[in-house]
């Protein structure tokens, strides 16, 4: 089922964390397994910000395999000679979890060939790389993640999440959203539904040098729209052209440095309640995520079928 | 009952031929409307309630199913009026109401939001998410501001009555009753509808009427697409009469002009008995 939730403050910042933590925690009930959030956040805006994990969350729940800790301290070693042999120079980092990081980088080189290096290290995965992205994504509700990372208390202007019901793959951190849309940094997508034609799409973008790192049918759209984008298209024309690209049944969220946007499937399967105002658009797959936040009587709407709408901070 | 009687002890051309010789067990129909057993009926989950004895229902720390237990509980008290406060979009709020009742709901609710209800008269003054009023039997429905999809999904009878927009969907296997929208609607609308009537003021989406069995849905602006087996149909001044009175009663598009609405019907060429029941159709004929 999944729920997934967004907002944007237009021209002002806000406490972007507590806000989704509260619509994510609302949409509780719709994805037990897993909790992710792409928050787009007050940063100095000069070095880079990359999360990745170096294994997998194995606790409860979890469909990945037992490893030992100490296998992490090893692959972050080699995480950080190979970040060195590419030239970028580690200004901050913080173990967030014994198997998941964040890095404050300088680096301007090529993303591309910058990933693919350090996701050639066994069970690496870069989950986020921008100059506002932060891509924060675990097993649990959205109070447990949020706790656990310390997302209560980030500002920002705009953010999407995603609460996970597990149907097309297992239960870990990889095949949960949002999935970052590689190779454009502060990219990240969330989804609710099913594609049908995954398969298809996903061999003939790999054979156009896109990367997947998971199994999960949504990291089809980030990929996606990142090729058109990468082939030149806006977003919002990438987004109208998965209309017709994607087949089955969807509604989902994509993210930039400076825009939010919505897309929903032809057959309009899958819910969106959305609030529109001059300061604030919140969404979510149901009405009670935005009434979290907003408690007020406000007036809200569905978007209607094969709806594509983006909005600019 | 006695024709009844007379009708059923005869044997169908069916029956001679082998069909339908099952023995029904239990209560029959018949058994059940007998009006020698009148004082004995008894539908459960109705009281006598006072419309002018109202009260407030504040329900914003209650989940659904205490909230709806409350109602109930008020109208065992002879309420005939409540007024739900803070609803803030709760799924499942006011459903199950078999009983004549003035609810007025001072905010928006969430799925499935009177649902399975036969009777009541219910206001709300903010907007409804997905099925809303699913399975309505009798009663009358409105919704101030805006609808999600499946709006009005299986209901058997009944006004529901949306002022804003609706989703997709809306009216899919309806079996009766009238649905109203004072603006657009999604696609799909009347998908699989078998009987009853939709009227859309403003426009609709993709695959209008889609699969409908038949049903009569009028239409005020543009139209996406039909769907299959969906056609247009003759609007007949006996059909402006009705819609002037509906659009009348149901508060909504009084001065709206029916006469350039547009009428769409089943077309019938998806009925198959043909192939489903050739005896069956052979004998009733």
């Amino acid at each position: 089922m999944c729920g997934i939730a967004g907002l944007i403050h237009r021209g002002k910042s806000s406490n972007v964390g507590n806000e989704l933590q509260q619509m994510l925690q609302a949409l509780k009930h719709r994805g037990p397994d897993s909790t992710g959030y792409a928050l787009y956040a007050e940063n100095e805006g000069k070095n880079f910000i990359m999360r990745f994990k170096v294994g997998e969350n194995v606790g409860e729940g979890s469909s990945s395999v037992n490893e030992d800790e100490s296998v992490y301290d090893e692959r972050k070693k080699l995480v950080d000679s190979m970040l060195s042999d590419l030239g970028a120079k580690i200004i901050k980092e913080d173990r967030l979890t014994p198997y998941s990081f964040r890095y404050e980088m300088d680096f301007d080189k090529d993303l591309m060939e910058f990933s693919k290096k350090i996701e050639s290290i066994e069970n690496v995965e870069i989950l986020s790389i921008g100059k506002s992205l932060e891509l924060i994504k675990d097993l649990g509700d959205a109070k447990v993640v949020s706790d656990r990372y310390n997302l209560s208390k980030v500002k920002g202007t705009h953010a999407i999440g995603h609460a996970r019901m597990a149907t097309e793959s297992g239960v870990d951190i990889k095949s949960a959203h949002p999935f970052w849309g590689y190779p454009f940094s502060d990219v990240s997508v969330v989804h609710n539904g099913q594609l049908t034609n995954y398969w298809n799409n996903r061999r003939s973008l790999e054979n156009k040098g896109m990367r997947f790192m998971s199994e999960c049918d949504s990291e089809l759209i980030a990929v996606y729209l990142a090729e058109k984008m990468r082939n030149g298209a806006s977003l919002e024309e990438g987004m109208k052209e998965s209309l017709t690209g994607l087949d089955g049944v969807f509604t989902y969220f994509v993210a930039t440095k400076d825009s939010l946007g919505m897309a929903k499937d032809t057959m309009a399967a899958k819910p969106l309640v959305l609030y529109e105002s001059d300061e604030l658009v919140a969404m979510g797959s149901e009405e009670i995520a935005i009434r979290s936040i907003l408690p007020q009587e406000i007036d809200t709407y569905d978007p209607f079928d094969g709806e594509v709408k983006v909005w600019q901070i | 009952m006695a024709n009844l009687k007379t009708t059923t002890s005869k044997k169908s051309k069916a029956q001679s031929m082998g069909m339908h010789t099952e023995v029904l067990t239990g209560r029959t129909q018949q058994k059940f409307f007998n009006p020698d057993e009148a004082e004995n009926f008894y539908y459960f989950g109705t009281y006598d309630v006072d419309f002018n004895k109202r009260t407030d229902l504040d329900v914003k720390d209650m989940t659904a199913p205490e909230a709806n237990k409350e109602i109930d509980n008020l109208m065992s008290q002879g309420f005939g009026t409540i007024v739900i406060k803070n609803p803030q979009g709760k799924h499942s709020i006011g459903v199950g109401i078999l009983n004549k009742l003035n609810l007025i709901i001072e905010g928006s609710l969430g799925y499935f939001g009177i649902g399975s209800c036969d009777g009541p008269v219910v206001r709300i003054n903010g907007r409804v998410g997905w099925s809303c009023a699913e399975n309505l039997m009798a009663g009358k429905v409105v919704i101030e501001k805006n609808a999600g999809s499946c709006f009005g999904a299986a209901i058997r009878g009944g006004d529901l009555i949306c002022k804003g927009s609706v989703g997709a969907r809306t009216g899919i296997d309806m079996k009766g009753g009238t649905i109203i929208v004072g603006g657009d609607a999604g696609a799909f609308t009347g998908f699989m509808m078998q009987r009853g009537r939709i009227i859309i003021l403003g426009d609709v989406g993709i695959n209008l009427g889609d699969s409908m069995y038949d049903g009569t849905i009028f239409i005020g602006g543009k139209i996406g697409s039909y769907g299959s087996d969906a056609v247009d149909s003759k609007l007949t001044k006996s059909d402006q009469d009705w819609l002037k009175r509906k659009l009348k009663v149901a508060e909504i598009g009084e001065n709206f002009d029916v006469s350039k609405m547009k009428k769409i019907v089943a077309g019938k060429k998806l009925w198959n008995y043909d192939n489903l029941e050739p005896t069956e159709k052979k004998g009733a004929i």
